[in-house]
């Protein structure tokens, strides 16, 4: 199977948008209950638009904060993304890396954040970034914020996949005929999906022969 | 033994040639601090900080004696010109006022390979560090690393003709838990980073690849600008180490990069007397 075979197949089967931004809300959530902050967000790339977008947020503000947009290289979190390396930052107001415009953008200046780059292999996925905690980061509070960033990296990339996979389905080329299908099979219940997957079989080897 | 001798590869050794290849040992029986830097200002070594380039005349960093750019041209290699920008993000800056403020009278050389995005290409990477080497640098700072596999293999020859040219290679490791080169390299020094102020305490790893822990949390650096900035992360460790590495090859200039790993070894903070 091509890669967009798999992927359409993986999307039918996912569901992938209300459990992608499931996924987001729950990453942003448990990074900011592991280290007790007041809030976390994550901005994810658009490398098309080489903008950062503020995909999740915890929060009074998060509402109003989701899909804002900044160009990519903007203050902290464009820092993280483009050097690929966390960031701690005690007085966020005196940093020159902060981009005051867009604390006044989204109505929350933070004092102090720890900001860490989602990796896979040699891809940024985007920033997480925990705001306001009682006390400083220790080494071991960025570690540990570090492997989170990379398992919920790992989870974001999965379900961007299937993500790119609905346009291929919404398109109704082709392949989005071999996705319906998947689809269908998966939801039939327990009596008729044996028959089904009979005719599959059947269909298998009449293609193969 | 000549210089000019000691360059020639030499593949074997002929019956009755060891008095040829006779050196000095290079250290006392007990290797202290006292023996390694002592009395040293860094004066007479060069160092070369690969980054976003320096600041000139920051008061916090001093004089910068040469500073160089590594631009992409539309074919073949990227050129290495004469660099009047000074730095467009401030973090060589930071490492170049670390470095200065353990050897204060060190010769410094930015090469610039990082652009004002903070970002910078493999290519240009290598570029920058293929020149501090041919040039001479007794010390490397790297406080940078690529993720770029395409790279590792390049990056690993260029690491690897360094530790023979009498380069000293001071690398960071990544901040999270990632592959990124040069750092991984057994021919580079490789720095992470402690808690503890004192600018002079560094440990040695006895479990690599990150090979020394040096001070890394809270570092006041110099920054663009003229002001000063308080930083975390082992960019900031990195410096401290090539620091120590500039006044010990600035006392003891014929130290090969295994010996001078040896030294720090010998002297770190962690290494107790048997």
């Amino acid at each position: 199977m091509s890669d967009d075979v798999h992927a359409a197949v993986a999307a039918a089967l996912v569901g992938s948008r209300e459990r992608y931004r499931a996924l987001l809300s729950s990453i942003a959530e448990v990074a900011r209950a592991i280290f007790a902050a007041k809030a976390s967000s994550i901005l994810l790339l658009d490398q098309e638009e080489d903008e950062l977008v503020f995909e999740a947020a915890t929060g009074e503000e998060a509402p109003r904060l989701v899909g804002m947009r900044f160009p990519a290289g903007t203050g902290i979190a464009g820092w993280v993304v483009g050097t690929r390396q966390p960031l701690v930052v005690e007085d966020v107001a005196a940093d020159p890396r902060h981009a005051h415009e867009v604390a006044q953008a989204t109505g929350y200046a933070p004092k102090g954040l720890m900001a860490v780059p989602l990796l896979v292999d040699e891809r940024v996925l985007g920033v997480l970034e925990v705001l306001d905690r009682q006390t400083t980061f220790s080494l071991a509070e960025m570690e540990l914020l570090g492997l989170f960033a990379n398992q919920a990296a790992i989870a974001l990339d999965l379900m961007q996949r299937a993500r790119e996979a609905e346009a291929i389905l919404a398109g109704g080329g082709e392949l989005a005929a071999v996705a319906r299908l998947a689809a269908a099979v998966d939801a039939l219940g327990e009596e008729r999906r044996p028959q089904a997957l009979e005719l599959l079989r059947a269909i298998d080897a009449v293609l193969r022969s | 033994m000549s210089e000019a001798a000691r360059l020639i590869p030499a593949w074997s050794l002929p019956a009755g040639g060891a008095g040829a290849i006779a050196v000095a040992r290079r250290w006392p029986d007990e290797l202290t601090r006292e023996w390694a830097w002592g009395g040293s200002t860094g004066r007479g070594a060069r160092v070369c900080v690969v980054d976003s380039g320096v600041e000139t005349d920051h008061p916090g960093v001093g004089p910068v004696q040469r500073a160089v750019v590594v631009e992409a041209r539309p074919e073949g290699e990227p050129a290495v010109e004469e660099d009047e920008e000074g730095d467009l993000c401030g973090h060589g800056t930071a490492c170049a006022g670390i470095i200065r403020s353990l050897a204060p009278d060190c010769e410094l050389t930015s090469v610039r390979v990082l652009g004002a995005g903070y970002t910078g290409s493999g290519g240009n990477l290598l570029a920058g560090l293929r020149w501090a080497i041919e040039t001479g640098a007794d010390v490397v700072n790297m406080s940078l690393s690529t993720t770029k596999r395409q790279f590792a293999e390049l990056l690993h020859e260029l690491a690897d003709s360094a530790y023979f040219r009498r380069t000293v290679i001071v690398a960071s490791a990544h901040n999270m838990p990632v592959e990124s080169y040069p750092w991984r390299f057994a021919s580079v020094i490789s720095v992470g980073s402690h808690e503890e102020v004192d600018p002079l305490v560094f440990y040695y790893n006895p479990s690599p690849p990150v090979e020394f822990f040096a001070r890394g949390v809270g570092v006041d650096v110099p920054w663009v600008g003229g002001g000063t900035l308080r930083c975390t992360g082992n960019s900031f460790a990195t410096p401290h180490i090539a620091g120590i590495c500039a006044l010990l090859k600035a006392k003891h200039p014929d130290l090969t990069p295994f010996e001078v790993k040896s030294v720090l070894h010998a002297t770190a903070s962690n290494i107790a007397a048997p």
